[in-house]
C-alpha cells in the first residue's frame, strides 16, 4: 500500500495543483481592493465574486495569506452570544460553516464537538441562564447544565477547580465546533482565485488617496492602484490603516497568546472554557491540546510570546485537569487582537466614501469568517449595510448605542 | 520575567503592575459637543509608537507615568505625574 501511494504521488499525471495563482503584475485599476489576505478579506473577495458577480477584485497581503490572526486563533466556532445582534449574526456564521467544506470541495476538518462554558460563581450562573434564554429565544441550542451532568460528561475534570474555583455548572452549546483554520484561508483563496480575483502576497499598503471625500487610490509597495472601493480587513493593523486616512476608532490592539501541547490519545471531545480561570481548551484532530487564555493586559503591537503566559495558563489548566501535569507544551504564539470597548466588531461604511471597514474582531473573529465575508460583500456590492451587521457600525460609538458582548465574547473579565 | 521600574519601589515584576491607558486630555463635558465627548470616551490612538501612559504598582497603589514604545514593548522612562522628570 505505501508503494502504491508513493507511485501515485510521484506520477506526473496527478500533479499537486496550486491552491491559487500568483499574478505577476498589479493592474492599474480594480473595482474593489481588499487590504488583508486573512480569512475575512478572502471571504469577502469570494462572496463578491460568487454572489455579486464582482470579479475585478484584488486582495493585497503584506505577508502570506492566513499568516495573521486566521492562523493564530484557537479555531473555536460557536454562536451562544448574549445580545440579539450577536446571536443572530454568529448563528448565521455557524450555518455557513457547516456547508463550507462542501462549498470549497476542501476538507476543513469541521468537527462539531459541543462547548461548555464553566461557571464558578452564582453571578456566573446567572449570566449563563441569561445567555441560555436569549439563545433559545433565537432558536440556538444552548442550555444550563449542573454539576451532575458535568461529572458524567467530563469525568476527567476536577470539579473543585483545584480547590479554589469550584465548578457550579456550565452553559452547554451543542453546535460548538472546531475547524482547521489555515484551510479556511486557502479554501476562500482558491474559490476567489477560480472566479477571477487576484491575490497579491508580499504587497504592503503604504498610503490611501482620497479625492473629495471618496477613496480614489491605494499606494502599495508595488505601485499605485486606482479604485472606488476599498475594504480594510487587517485585524491588528487597523489603527495604522485608519491613520493613513486621518480616521479614529475605538480599536485598541492587545496581544492574545495561545499554545499547544504534544499530541496525546483522544480524551477530550468537547471544548471547555472557563471565564474565571481564563482558559479554553480543545483537542485537535491530531491529538494536540489547543490552549488559550485572556489578552495580555496592555497595548502592544508585537507577536512575541512570554513565559509568564505559559506558566499562568498551565497553572489554570492543571486546576481543571490535574492529570495533565506531565504533558509537554510544544508551541506557543501570539496574535494582535483589535479590541473594541463593547467586544463587538466594527463593520460597514466609514465617513470616507467607498472605504469599508471590517475590524474590531478582537478575540472573536475566526468564528465569524464566513458571515463577515458575506455581509461585507453585500455592503460593498449594494452600498447598503447588511441587516445582520446593523448593530456593528462605526457610528454606534458616536450615538452611544453600543452592542455589549463582553459577557459572552471573552474569558478575561 | 519582564521588569518595570516603579518610581517609588524600583524594579518589580510586570505582573505587579496595572495598565491604565494612554494619558489623554479630557474636554470640558459642560461645554464640548456630544461628538467631541463621544470621541473622548471611545476613540483611542492605537498606532504603534512612543506613548505616555498611566501605570499603577498594585501592591502599593502607586500611580505613575511610563513612557513606552508600544511597537517594541520597551519601557523608556517612568516617573511620578507632575514630577520634575516629566
Amino acid at each position: 500500500m505505501p508503494w502504491r501511494l508513493l507511485r501515485y504521488a510521484m506520477n506526473p499525471a496527478h500533479p499537486d495543483g496550486r491552491m491559487f495563482s500568483r499574478p505577476e503584475k498589479l493592474r492599474n485599476r480594480y473595482d474593489v481592493v481588499i487590504i488583508g489576505g486573512g480569512g475575512h478579506g478572502l471571504a469577502a473577495a469570494y462572496y463578491l465574486a460568487r454572489e455579486h458577480g464582482i470579479r475585478n477584485v484584488c486582495v493585497l497581503e503584506k505577508g502570506y495569506i492566513g499568516g495573521g490572526n486566521t492562523g493564530r486563533n484557537t479555531t473555536i466556532i460557536r454562536s451562544n452570544y448574549i445580545t440579539p445582534e450577536g446571536v443572530r449574526f454568529y448563528d448565521e456564521s455557524v450555518r455557513l460553516w457547516q456547508d463550507l467544506s462542501e462549498d470549497f470541495d476542501l476538507n476543513l476538518f469541521y468537527a462539531t464537538r459541543g462547548h461548555y462554558t464553566l461557571a464558578h460563581s452564582d453571578s456566573a450562573m446567572r449570566t449563563m441562564r441569561l445567555r441560555a434564554e436569549i439563545n433559545k429565544h433565537y432558536g440556538i441550542a444552548s442550555e444550563v447544565v449542573d454539576r451532575e451532568i458535568l461529572r458524567r460528561e467530563l469525568p476527567m475534570m476536577d470539579l473543585s477547580g483545584g480547590g479554589h474555583a469550584p465548578v457550579l455548572g456550565a452553559l452547554y452549546h451543542a453546535p460548538g465546533a472546531i475547524a482547521r483554520h489555515d484551510a479556511v484561508a486557502w479554501g476562500y483563496a482558491r474559490g476567489a482565485d477560480r472566479r477571477g480575483v487576484e491575490i497579491h502576497q508580499q504587497t504592503e499598503v503604504l498610503g490611501l488617496a482620497v479625492r473629495s471625500g471618496k477613496i480614489h487610490a491605494v499606494q502599495t509597495s508595488r505601485g499605485t492602484i486606482e479604485t472606488d472601493s476599498v475594504l480594510c480587513a487587517v485585524a491588528g493593523a487597523t489603527p495604522r490603516i485608519l491613520a493613513m486616512l486621518g480616521l479614529t476608532s475605538p480599536v485598541c490592539v492587545h496581544p492574545l497568546q495561545a499554545m499547544v501541547s504534544e499530541p496525546v490519545k483522544p480524551w477530550l471531545d468537547p471544548i471547555v472554557v472557563s471565564g474565571s480561570l481564563h482558559v479554553y481548551v480543545s483537542q485537535s484532530a491530531r491529538g494536540e491540546l489547543v490552549l488559550g487564555a485572556s489578552l495580555d493586559p496592555y497595548e502592544l503591537h508585537s507577536t512575541r510570546s512570554t513565559l509568564d503566559f505559559a506558566e499562568g495558563l498551565s497553572a489554570h489548566i492543571l486546576d481543571l485537569f490535574p492529570f495533565l501535569s506531565q504533558i509537554r507544551i510544544v508551541r506557543q504564539w501570539a496574535g494582535m487582537a483589535d479590541m473594541t470597548p463593547d467586544f463587538s466588531p466594527i463593520m460597514g461604511k466609514t465617513p470616507i466614501g467607498g472605504f469599508y471597514l471590517d475590524a474590531g474582531w478582537g478575540t472573536w473573529g475566526f468564528k465569524a469568517t464566513p458571515v463577515a465575508g458575506k455581509t461585507m460583500a453585500h455592503t460593498i456590492a449594494t452600498g447598503r449595510e447588511h441587516p445582520l451587521a446593523a448593530g456593528f457600525s462605526l457610528e454606534r460609538f458616536r450615538n452611544f448605542a453600543l452592542t455589549g458582548e463582553k459577557g459572552a465574547a471573552a474569558v478575561g473579565h | 520575567m519582564k521588569l518595570m521600574d516603579c518610581p517609588i519601589h524600583g524594579k518589580r515584576p510586570i505582573s505587579e503592575f496595572l495598565y491604565g491607558g494612554e494619558i489623554r486630555e479630557s474636554p470640558d463635558p459642560d461645554t464640548c459637543t456630544d461628538g467631541a465627548w463621544a470621541d473622548y470616551v471611545f476613540s483611542r490612538n492605537s498606532v504603534p509608537g512612543i506613548k505616555r501612559e498611566w501605570w499603577c504598582h498594585v501592591p502599593s497603589t502607586t500611580w505613575f507615568v511610563a513612557e513606552r514604545d508600544t511597537g517594541a514593548g520597551d519601557v523608556l522612562k517612568t516617573y511620578l505625574y507632575g514630577s520634575p522628570a516629566s
